[in-house]
């Protein structure tokens, strides 16, 4: 058995819903994680110091909300390797940024003929907006397949390449069974065959990797702020300045023009042109609060924590009868274990795991086309953090048993 | 009992492991598909009416304990019951996973074997799991020959 402490590599008191429940497991971090009271007190120390409508109002208290927003934008650039923080546009999230990008870019750049490539792998986030735009503009989707533990098939992947493709989405980490996308490989072969955007979906890339958006090589990397520690509702995504050139406004109204015409208007600069409306700083400002957070804990850490508890996880579970583990090995996974059990359909595991306060998610994990190619309608996915620790594993495979006792056939 | 108990009793992982009534029906009149997008459970419920009575009932598909042995234990319950008989019996098993049933409507004599579902409303996430097999076979029993998708809301 691995030598591991219980020790979680952040302090359980550190967020106040794990601390007010000591007995609860939350194993659903890949769905949203928990946030420390640092993330809370930031959002709470905005309204209740800086609140006013950026970007507008000639006094000091509009400065104020203004200057917090925009260093909420430095530092959460800075931690993604972004050097340039004005690439870095604010949307609700993942799902809103492929939207953008989508929208944005795709509307004028892809047409008849053309292909956009994604992944069997895809969250239907990074899978829809390019399904639909394909089929506005009478583009061909094109589908990279995946190797038997599920990772996306270079191979197969490379032979989709051609100067037809305009587009290449692909998830950085899969959310459903955890797969790391090679990045640099990938980068290197959309290169080398096409001239495409090449667009990431770092919604579960960044919140469990270090992530160098300057160093990486793609167009657009795109984020969910509640994943990592920070608020619901605030993500964004980072983009080169070419790439951002390219795009048309895609949402229109207040702040991302610079001038109205009766019959025409003039843009705003970036990144405030993709940005219409009044901004959501609060939560910006609890993100960045997020990122300093993770940043003080160091990403390399964070992974390093991951890895330990999937191989504690597959330790404690090996050779459980009717157990299959979906993805490819720990160095190749994020904290993500999607499984199924024999004759225990994952929803009723979640059921009997939830009487254990074992928090995991049961479904097809917003992953249709991937669940269609492992056979199965539903997995179920425990998910780690970096408040989990070995006791959450242990409740874990203590309750499987449970489930496996309960749903044992009475005649065996 | 515990709940986890009472949810998984002997009855309902009986009828998950073995499902009556399941499979095609040969001759139906009338046959709807149930789809939960939450959880990807679905379930296509066909029915045989003879006159007014219906006089058989399967269904096929995949889901979890509870929606297979809900859709199991319905087609016992409802073959050979008159139309105006499963709506009365819709409703009572409705009120009984919604929590809705007062305690002492919750028997055998009200019920049947579907009192094994007494202990649902206690899991409300599990309610649509419960009742998904019954809105398909009201859709079966609505729309003849139609074949379609109901959500359980």
């Amino acid at each position: 058995m691995t030598d591991m402490t219980h020790t979680a590599l952040a302090p359980r008191g550190d967020f106040p819903l794990l601390a007010a429940n000591p007995l609860l497991h939350y194993l659903d971090s890949a769905a949203t994680s928990q946030k420390p009271q640092t993330v809370l007190d930031a959002i709470t120390h905005f309204y209740g110091t800086a609140n006013a409508n950026p970007h507008r109002g000639a006094y000091a208290l509009a400065a104020a909300a203004t200057d917090a927003y925009h260093e909420a934008r430095e530092t959460i650039a800075q931690f993604l390797g972004a050097r340039d923080s004005d690439t870095l546009v604010f949307t609700r999230g993942t799902t809103e940024a492929m939207n953008l990008v989508a929208n944005a870019w795709g509307r004028t750049h892809v047409q008849a003929g053309d292909e956009i490539v994604i992944t069997a792998l895809e969250h239907h986030a990074n899978f829809v907006p390019w399904q639909q735009l394909a089929k506005s503009a009478g583009a061909q989707l094109r589908i990279a397949e995946l190797t038997d533990d599920q990772q996306v098939d270079l191979d197969h992947l490379a032979s989709l390449l051609s100067a037809r493709t305009k587009v290449v989405a692909i998830t950085h980490v899969s959310n459903a069974v955890g797969s790391i996308t090679p990045v640099a490989e990938v980068v290197r072969l959309v290169r080398a065959h096409t001239s495409a955007l090449l667009v990431l979906d770092g919604a579960q890339g960044a919140p469990h990797l270090p992530v160098d958006f300057d160093a990486l090589g793609v167009d657009f990397y795109a984020f969910s702020g509640h994943k990592l520690l920070g608020p619901m509702g605030i993500g964004g995504v980072i983009g080169t300045r070419a790439r951002w050139e390219e795009c048309q406004p895609w949402q229109f109204g207040g702040d991302m023009i610079e001038w109205v015409h009766d019959m025409d208007s003039t843009w705003n600069v970036l990144p405030h042109r993709f940005e219409a409306g009044t901004p959501n700083a609060a939560d910006a400002v609890g993100l960045a609060a997020a990122v300093r957070y993770l940043r003080a804990l160091d990403m390399t850490a964070v992974r390093a924590h991951e890895v330990a508890l999937l191989e504690y996880a597959q330790e404690r579970l090996a050779g459980m009868d009717g157990l299959i583990v979906y993805g490819p090995p720990a160095d190749a996974r994020s904290g993500v274990l999607s499984f199924t059990l024999e004759d225990v359909h994952p929803h009723d595991l979640a059921t009997i795991l939830d009487q254990h306060n074992v928090c995991i998610r049961a479904g097809h994990h917003c992953a249709q086309p991937l669940m269609r190619r492992l056979g199965t309608s539903a997995t179920a996915r425990a998910s780690f953090y970096v408040y989990s620790d070995t006791r959450d594993v242990d409740a874990l495979v203590h309750a499987l048993v449970e489930a496996q006792r309960i749903f044992a056939p009475v005649d065996a | 009992m515990s709940d986890l108990q009472e949810l998984y009793q002997s009855v309902i992982l009986d009828h998950n492991r073995k499902p009556r009534n399941f499979g095609p029906l040969d001759d139906a009149s009338g046959s709807a598909e149930g789809k939960n997008p939450l959880c990807g459970d679905q379930v296509e419920v066909a029915v045989r009416l003879d006159g007014d009575t219906l006089s058989a009932v399967k269904f096929t598909g995949s889901g979890c304990a509870i929606s297979k042995a809900s859709a199991s234990l319905m087609t016992a319950a409802v073959t050979g019951k008159s139309r105006a008989e499963v709506d009365v019996l819709f409703e009572r098993f409705h009120a009984l996973v919604t929590g809705r049933l007062a305690d002492a409507e919750i028997t055998k004599e009200s019920l049947g074997q579907l009192v094994v579902f007494s202990s649902v409303s206690r899991f409300p996430i599990r309610v649509k799991c419960a009742s998904l097999a019954w809105h398909t076979l009201r859709a079966a029993l609505e729309n003849g020959d139609a074949s379609i998708a109901v959500s359980t809301e």
